[in-house]
């Protein structure tokens, strides 16, 4: 550490001339490419009208875009400094939703901004990796190792957590566990301890169960076996799987994917909207996307081998792994390998807080790459 | 090493695993696409078409009938429907309203309407009222565009012109039933609306009538709208048939029938087709092709005439004096009678200590076979048959078409009976009694016919013992030439006809009355009237009693059979009115008025 700050001769605050020499825009090409698709495959969807939904996630994707420039050119120390905040914050909505879902009617997870409809459990998942990040920062391998060392970071992922679940939302709380058990992975802590919680969970799961919403306990039962009810859940798995078998290897074309435009495909502007891919452009155009996605989670993770902090690196690793589940729990889910859980496919699912989240996220990765070399020390 | 860097050095290491597992998990999800959409791609482009096609038959157009002269009798007409689409109503209730304005529902109607448009999805057009004329069809378009949601649409439904006159020749179509789609598996069945042949021609010739129906492919959407048409392979359209049946003549018999019941035929002697076929009372056909209602029904089923049984073919009826021709014919093969022996008749003889009378009960005096037919004399015939036997009567019965179904091949023929020495041992478990040999002289006891059979049998011995079959359908020439010889001498044939133009044509004759000269044509016959029922001992001694004091289903059933012209026969005529009285007084008139009306129609032809 003491070696960094003498050969650190770099002025911690970058000027923007450096900054924009600093900018990786292929990146930023290949997401403006996964929009592209997105805006595509939404028209469509609407049997060819860009009214429906096209113009809208179009509208939503350069705003979002103009959300992760922002990011970009913010300076990585304000992202340390704010980040116990911003969780805080972000913890609070959560529980001004929970309150208003249980005086409104049924599940509600946003609150209604007016111009927008934003949703504090995807905001919470760019707080939580940021706050771990902060407090993986500042501690030590030794502490990491230590149970008392993980308390503090299992407690800030487990409450909100909890909150979204609560709401319900199974999906999104499971996925801000996995992303905070990921980051434990690789800040150190002790493989036994997985193996530890694992089997725990194992144990416990029959009790979960019974804490189960009556549709959740069907969605799991219906994906171990989609037969179970063709004509209700089971329904949605099974068209999925017609739509992307029938789309072969080169698919039906664009327009023609017949299972999404006669409607038997449902959700297919949202959750399906993969399916409605591989239905219209076959298996080529299903790779092509997975492609670009891999390429875009190879750079995330160059960014970060290149990032000399370590909350710097920590934070792209995080915000990484969040978006990688978006990609394989979607993915997965519309191949019948998950239970339909009800998780879009950033940039191309039709709405608005998880585009704006994960254009968020890239910002912050890119702030981070640009500031690559800045040292943060210890605090 | 520094603390810090080792913590560095993990978190790369730990990356790195964490990058491989995600490396893997997309190879994963690479794995399953290539499973779904190469290795099973076929079996879902399978579903997805399933899904998305669906199937439609194209019902095709029912084959026409028409007569002989081209008339037809079994029709398609157009059937204007109002329906309502849900969705293209702004207000389903506004709409219907606005429509009841223009013509009123019954409130069964309504209740109907509106639980089908709860039942069925909103692009599906639901039935409000069919059977529309022309006027209320335009008075409909006429405002539609202030009651949207309101089509007409003309499917064909089927009608009989003839409506009464006709049912027991065509009888009718009606929707299928659960025995029908047993018996058939041609998909047109499963069809809403559907009708089939339940009787009659109808039934007879429903394959050629049906036709073939056609298919349409359809692309669907998930609730089952129709997109569009993929593809379509129109049906065959059902054959016409044309029919032996004169509706002119049809009407004549319908028409002097009047109110009275029982059975017209008329058959063209040389070929077998038959021109008239009734059978009275008769029922509206047209009532049972949209579902005939109960009260109707019923009516129909408990009327003790029996308007839904056609008498001609499935009327079962004693023949009467109209067997005698049969009994001459067996009598003068076997040789018992010459053209002049005489037999005395003196009102009654006795046999076995039973008295069988004659009609006239003072006896006619000796009379030879063309006086006994003339004359209808019973006693001549008890003689000849006693002499004769039961066994060669019905063996010459047979012959003329008695006892056995004819090739109309329609379900409720029924085949009659000819009792033999055998049959009844066989029937009845007792041997033949001599007086039963009698009174099948006479054509009564065991002997059952239909009038059809009777027609047959009349022309059979008009065309000089050629074996016609009777035909609805026109029958070729090379049919007619294919049609077998009776082999009865001739000259026998000869004799019986000339006793046939006597009761006729001969003053004193049972049908004197109902001669005719068309143009030097006449007519003749052989009248019979049948007991229903056992006239007693006493009565015979009191005095009969007078028909017209009888209830009416113990009167007599009058009959006649006849032929026309007197030389070179063209047409056979066979009719029976049920308890109608005498054959001379009520069956002979109606007969003969047929006959002319027959001839007459042939010159007005020319």
């Amino acid at each position: 550490m003491y070696k960094f700050y003498k050969s650190g001769f770099r002025n911690p605050n970058l000027t923007l001339k450096e900054k924009l020499y600093n900018l990786n825009l292929t990146y930023f090409f290949f997401i403006f490419l996964l929009g592209g698709i997105g805006v595509m495959m939404l028209y469509s969807a609407a049997n060819g009208d860009w009214d429906v939904w096209a113009l809208k996630h179009f509208i939503r994707f350069a705003l979002g875009v103009g959300v992760m420039v922002v990011l970009t050119f913010c300076d990585i120390k304000i992202f340390l400094r704010y980040a116990y905040y911003f969780y805080f914050a972000t913890l609070f909505l959560l529980i001004v939703v929970e309150i208003a879902g249980h005086t409104g009617m049924g599940a509600t997870r946003w609150i209604n901004l007016g111009f927008m409809k934003l949703q504090p459990s995807e905001l919470m998942k760019i707080a939580l990796v940021l706050a771990l990040a902060k407090y993986f920062h500042s501690t030590t391998l030794q502490n990491i190792e230590t149970i008392r060392g993980i308390i503090q970071p299992l407690l800030m992922a487990f409450v909100p957590a909890v909150l979204i679940m609560m709401q319900p939302d199974l999906g999104t709380g499971l996925m801000l566990l996995f992303t905070t058990g990921v980051i434990l992975f690789v800040v150190g802590v002790q493989l036994w301890k997985f193996v530890a919680v694992g089997t725990g969970v194992l144990v416990l799961l029959p009790i979960a169960w019974q804490f189960l919403h009556d549709y959740q306990q069907k969605r799991v039962l219906t994906f171990l076996n989609p037969e179970r009810d063709p004509l209700g859940a089971g329904y949605h798995i099974m068209q999925s799987k017609i739509a992307l078998g029938s789309g072969g290897v080169f698919g039906k074309g664009f327009l023609n994917g017949t299972q999404s435009h006669l409607n038997f495909l449902p959700e297919k502007h949202t959750d399906f909207i993969f399916t409605m891919l591989s239905e219209e452009f076959g298996i080529i155009g299903a790779i092509l996307v997975l492609f670009i996605n891999f390429l875009v989670l190879l750079y995330s993770y160059y960014f970060a081998l290149r990032t000399t902090s370590y909350f710097g690196k920590l934070v792209i690793i995080g915000l990484t792994t969040n978006y990688f589940l978006y990609i394989f729990i979607n993915i997965a889910m519309v191949l019948g390998l998950l239970p339909v859980v009800g998780v879009p496919l950033p940039l191309i699912s039709y709405g608005g807080t998880v585009m704006l989240s994960v254009l968020a996220s890239f910002g912050i990765i890119m702030a981070i790459y640009v500031n690559r070399n800045t040292n943060l020390g210890k605090d | 090493m520094n603390r810090d860097n080792s913590k560095g050095k993990v978190l790369i290491e730990r990356t790195l695993i964490w990058g491989g597992i995600q490396f893997f998990l997309l190879l994963i999800i690479i794995g399953r696409l290539y499973f779904l959409q190469v290795y099973e791609a076929d079996k879902y482009a399978t579903m997805a078409d399933e899904n998305r096609i669906s199937s439609r038959i194209i019902v095709p157009p029912r084959g026409v009938i028409y007569d002989r002269n081209g008339v037809p009798i079994a029709n398609n007409k157009q059937n204007f429907q109002a329906m309502i689409v849900a969705e293209q109503a702004n207000d389903v209730n506004e709409t219907l309203e606005k429509f009841k304005k223009l013509m009123p529902l019954s409130e069964k109607e309504e209740a109907r309407i509106r639980r089908d448009l709860k039942r069925y999805r909103r692009f599906v057009p639901i039935k409000i009222k069919e059977g529309l004329s022309w006027e209320e069809v335009s008075k409909i378009l006429l405002v539609s565009a202030e009651m949207p949601g309101i089509i007409v649409d003309d499917g064909l439904s089927r009608d009989y012109p003839f409506d009464k006159q006709m049912a027991h020749v065509l009888g009718y179509v009606a929707a299928v039933s659960e025995k029908d789609l047993k018996k058939d598996n041609d998909p047109l069945l499963e069809t809403p609306g559907f009708k089939v042949g339940k009787i009659g021609l109808e039934r007879r010739y429903e394959k050629e009538l049906r036709g073939e129906g056609g298919n349409q492919k359809l692309e669907v959407n998930a609730v089952g709208r129709v997109m569009k048409e993929i593809e379509r392979e129109d049906g065959i359209a059902g054959e016409n048939l044309k029919l032996t049946i004169d509706s002119r003549l049809q009407k004549k018999a319908y028409d002097l029938f009047g109110e009275e019941s029982g059975s017209a035929v008329v058959i063209d002697v040389n070929s077998g087709e038959i021109l008239t076929f009734l059978s009275m009372p008769s029922y509206n056909p047209n009532d049972f092709v949209q579902g005939v209602s109960q009260e109707l029904y019923g009516s129909l089923l408990n009327d003790e005439k029996q308007p839904l049984i056609n008498k001609t073919i499935s009327g079962r009826y004693s023949p009467g004096s109209t067997f005698k021709m049969i009994v001459a014919l067996a009598a003068l093969e076997a040789g018992i009678i010459k053209r002049d022996t005489k037999i005395g008749c003196y009102g009654k003889i006795d046999v076995g200590n039973h008295l069988f009378h004659c009609w006239k009960k003072e006896g006619h005096g000796p009379v030879n076979l063309e006086e006994a037919l003339q004359h209808s004399c019973d006693v001549y015939f008890y003689e000849v048959a006693q002499k004769v036997g039961i066994d060669k009567i019905a063996a010459m019965a047979r012959r003329f078409g008695l006892g056995s179904k004819t090739t109309l091949n329609f379900d409720d023929e029924k085949a009659g009976i000819i009792p033999d020495k055998a049959w009844k041992l066989a029937n009845l478990k007792a041997p033949w009694q001599g007086g039963e040999t009698l009174i099948a002289g006479i054509g009564q006891g065991y002997i059952l016919t239909t009038p059809l059979q009777l027609a047959v049998m009349t022309a059979r011995i008009a065309n000089g013992g050629k074996m016609i079959e009777p035909s609805l359908i026109p029958v070729s020439e090379e049919a007619i030439s294919k049609y077998k010889n009776i082999k009865v001498n001739p000259a026998y044939m000869t004799l019986v006809k000339e006793g046939m133009c006597s009761v006729v044509n001969k003053s004193g004759g049972t049908a004197f009355m109902s001669q005719f000269d068309y143009k030097g044509k006449k007519m003749c016959g052989k009248t019979g009237t049948t007991q229903v029922r056992r006239i007693t001992l006493q009565e015979r001694q009191s005095g009969i009693v007078k028909q017209e004091d009888l209830p009416w289903r113990y009167r007599n059933h009058a009959l006649f059979v006849g032929y026309a012209p007197h030389i070179n026969p063209k047409y056979a005529v066979a009719v029976l009115v049920e308890h109608g009285g005498g054959g001379s007084a009520v069956a002979a008139p109606i007969a003969s008025k047929l006959l002319k009306e027959a001839l007459m129609l042939d010159e007005e032809k020319k």
